[in-house]
C-alpha cells in the first residue's frame, strides 16, 4: 500500500478525488443542460451556471424539518460524496498508464467498486427517511425498487469481462480493474465482441438509472412527488447531493471504457467519453418517464436474461 | 462574502410557483415563460417542486382566508433569503375581488413582497423584467 499511495501520489489521489472530479462534473452538468436546450430548441445556461447554483446552495440557510433525525439528515449527503471520491480513486487509479505506473489496483477492488456505488442510492434512501416527510418516503421507496432492478443486470454485465479475464488467465487477475485493463491491452476491448455489445447496452441503461436520469427519474418525479428524495433538502446539504450525482456523471462513463471498452489509455478516452455522455443526455431527452413498476419489470426480465446470455456467451467464449 | 452571495442569487434564481386561488391564467403564463420561446434557462432561472429548493416565489390569485395559512406556511418553509414576487393584478391589488367577503388583502399585507407585476395576466416579457428589477434591486 505505502509503496504506491505515498507522498506525491498521495496528494496527487486526493486532488483528483475531491477537486478535479467534482469541477468535470459540474463542467458535464452544463453540458447535459445545454445539450438538452439545443435538442428542445432553446439557448440554454451559460457554462457557468452549475458552478452559481453550488455556490448559492453553499451560502443558503439550511432548514432542518421539525421532526427530522438531525444527525443522519445532515450527514447522509457526505456518505454519497465520500463513496463517490473512493470511487474516483479506485477507478483512475487502477487504470494506472495515465496517472501511476502498475500495482495500483488489489484484488477484488471490483466487487468494492460495486458496494462503493451502492452508498450513493443508499446515502439518498437514508436522508429521505431521515426527513420525516411523506413525499420523500414515497422517493425512498422508489429509489429502492429502482435500485434492486438495475442492480441485478448491472452486476450480470460486469460479470461479462470477469468471466472473459478468467477463461484466459486466473480469476485473481480477473477480479482486478488492473487486470481487466491489462486484458484488454492484450487482446482488445471486450466491446468489440458479441457479449461486449449486450453488457455496455446493459451499462448504459444502468448508468442512466443510477443517475436518475429521464427514463428512470422515478425517485424524483418533480411532477408527482415534487423531487421526491430531495424534497426536504435545502442549502449545503442540497449543493452536497448535487455535487455526488455531477460526480457519478464522470465515474460512470469513464466505468464503462474502463471495464469494456478498453481503459483510460489514451486521448481517445476522452472521445469514448463525450460520446456515451451525449448519448446518455440524448436518450434522457427523448424519453418519457417509466412508472416504478414498468422500470423494474424492464431490468428484471428485459435486461437481466440478456445478461444472463451475455455472461453465457463469454462462457462459451463469443 | 456578500457580493458572492448576492452574486449567486442574481445567477441562479429558482424559482416556486405558489398558486394561491388564482382564476389559472397567470399560471398559465408562467409556465409560457420556462417555454423555448422565452427560455428563462439562459438566466438561469429554473422551476422546482418543492419550496425547500426556491430562492424566489412566485405567488398568483388573490389571496383569502383558506389560502392565507398555506400562503404564510409555504413562505416559512422557504429557506432565506427568499424573494416574493406577486404575479398579476390579483396578487397586487386584489382586482376586482377587493370587495369580496373571502378576501383578506393584498399579499403584502402579509408577507413582504419584492415585485409587483400587475397584468391579468401580465405578458411573459413584463414578468421577465419584473424579477429582473426585483434581483437588480437587491
Ligand atoms: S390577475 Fe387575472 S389572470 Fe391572474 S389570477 Fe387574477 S384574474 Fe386570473
Amino acid at each position: 500500500m505505502s509503496s504506491f499511495l505515498s507522498g506525491w501520489r498521495l496528494v496527487l489521489a486526493f486532488v483528483v478525488s475531491l477537486i478535479v472530479i467534482p469541477v468535470a462534473g459540474l463542467v458535464l452538468n452544463w453540458v447535459d443542460r445545454f445539450v438538452s436546450a439545443r435538442v428542445q430548441w432553446r439557448k440554454g445556461p451559460p457554462f457557468y451556471q452549475p458552478f452559481a447554483d453550488i455556490l448559492k446552495l453553499l451560502l443558503k440557510q439550511t432548514v432542518v424539518p421539525r421532526g427530522a433525525a438531525r444527525t443522519v439528515f445532515l450527514l447522509a449527503p457526505l456518505v454519497g460524496i465520500a463513496g463517490m471520491s473512493l470511487v474516483a480513486m479506485l477507478l483512475i487509479f487502477s487504470n494506472s498508464g495515465l496517472v501511476v505506473a502498475q500495482k495500483t489496483s488489489f484484488i477484488g477492488d471490483i466487487i468494492v467498486l460495486l458496494y462503493l456505488l451502492a452508498l450513493v442510492p443508499l446515502s439518498f434512501i437514508v436522508g429521505a427517511s431521515a426527513s420525516r416527510n411523506p413525499v420523500a418516503a414515497v422517493g425512498a421507496s422508489r429509489e429502492m425498487t429502482l435500485y434492486l432492478g438495475y442492480e441485478l443486470p448491472f452486476v450480470l454485465a460486469l460479470l461479462v469481462p470477469i468471466v472473459k479475464v478468467a477463461r484466459a488467465w486466473d480469476v485473481a487477475s480477473a477480479l482486478r480493474i488492473g487486470g481487466l485493463v491489462a486484458y484488454q491491452q492484450q487482446f482488445g476491448p471486450f466491446l468489440y465482441s458479441i457479449s461486449g455489445v449486450i453488457a455496455a447496452v446493459i451499462v448504459l441503461f444502468t448508468i442512466q438509472a443510477k443517475l436518475g436520469f429521464v427514463p428512470f427519474d422515478i425517485p424524483e418525479a418533480e411532477q408527482e412527488i415534487m423531487s421526491g428524495v430531495l424534497v426536504e433538502y435545502s442549502g449545503a446539504p442540497l449543493a452536497a447531493f448535487r455535487i455526488t450525482r455531477a460526480m457519478m456523471f464522470v465515474l460512470l462513463p469513464l466505468l464503462l471504457i474502463t471495464l469494456l471498452w478498453g481503459g483510460i489509455r489514451d486521448w481517445w478516452a476522452v472521445l469514448k467519453f463525450l460520446l456515451i455522455v451525449v448519448l446518455v443526455v440524448l436518450m434522457k431527452n427523448t424519453n418519457p418517464r417509466f412508472k416504478i413498476d414498468q422500470a423494474l419489470v424492464f431490468f428484471w426480465f428485459i435486461l437481466a436474461p440478456l445478461g444472463i446470455i451475455a455472461v453465457v456467451l463469454a462462457f462459451i467464449g463469443l | 462574502m456578500k457580493d458572492l452571495r448576492l452574486w449567486g442569487l442574481k445567477k441562479s434564481p429558482w424559482v416556486y410557483h405558489v398558486a394561491a386561488a388564482s382564476c389559472n391564467n397567470c399560471d398559465i403564463e408562467i409556465l409560457e415563460l420556462l417555454t423555448p420561446r422565452y427560455d428563462v434557462e439562459r438566466f438561469g432561472v429554473v422551476l422546482v417542486g418543492s419550496p425547500r429548493h426556491a430562492d424566489a416565489l412566485l405567488v398568483t390569485g388573490v389571496i383569502n382566508r383558506k389560502s392565507l395559512p398555506r400562503v404564510l406556511e409555504v413562505y416559512e418553509q422557504t429557506p432565506k433569503p427568499c424573494l416574493v414576487i406577486a404575479i398579476g393584478t390579483c396578487a397586487c391589488n386584489c382586482h376586482i375581488f377587493r370587495n369580496s367577503y373571502n378576501a383578506v388583502g393584498p399579499y403584502d399585507k402579509h408577507i413582504p413582497v419584492h415585485a409587483y407585476i400587475p397584468g391579468c395576466p401580465p405578458k411573459p416579457e413584463a414578468m421577465i423584467m419584473g424579477v429582473v428589477k426585483a434581483l437588480s434591486k437587491l
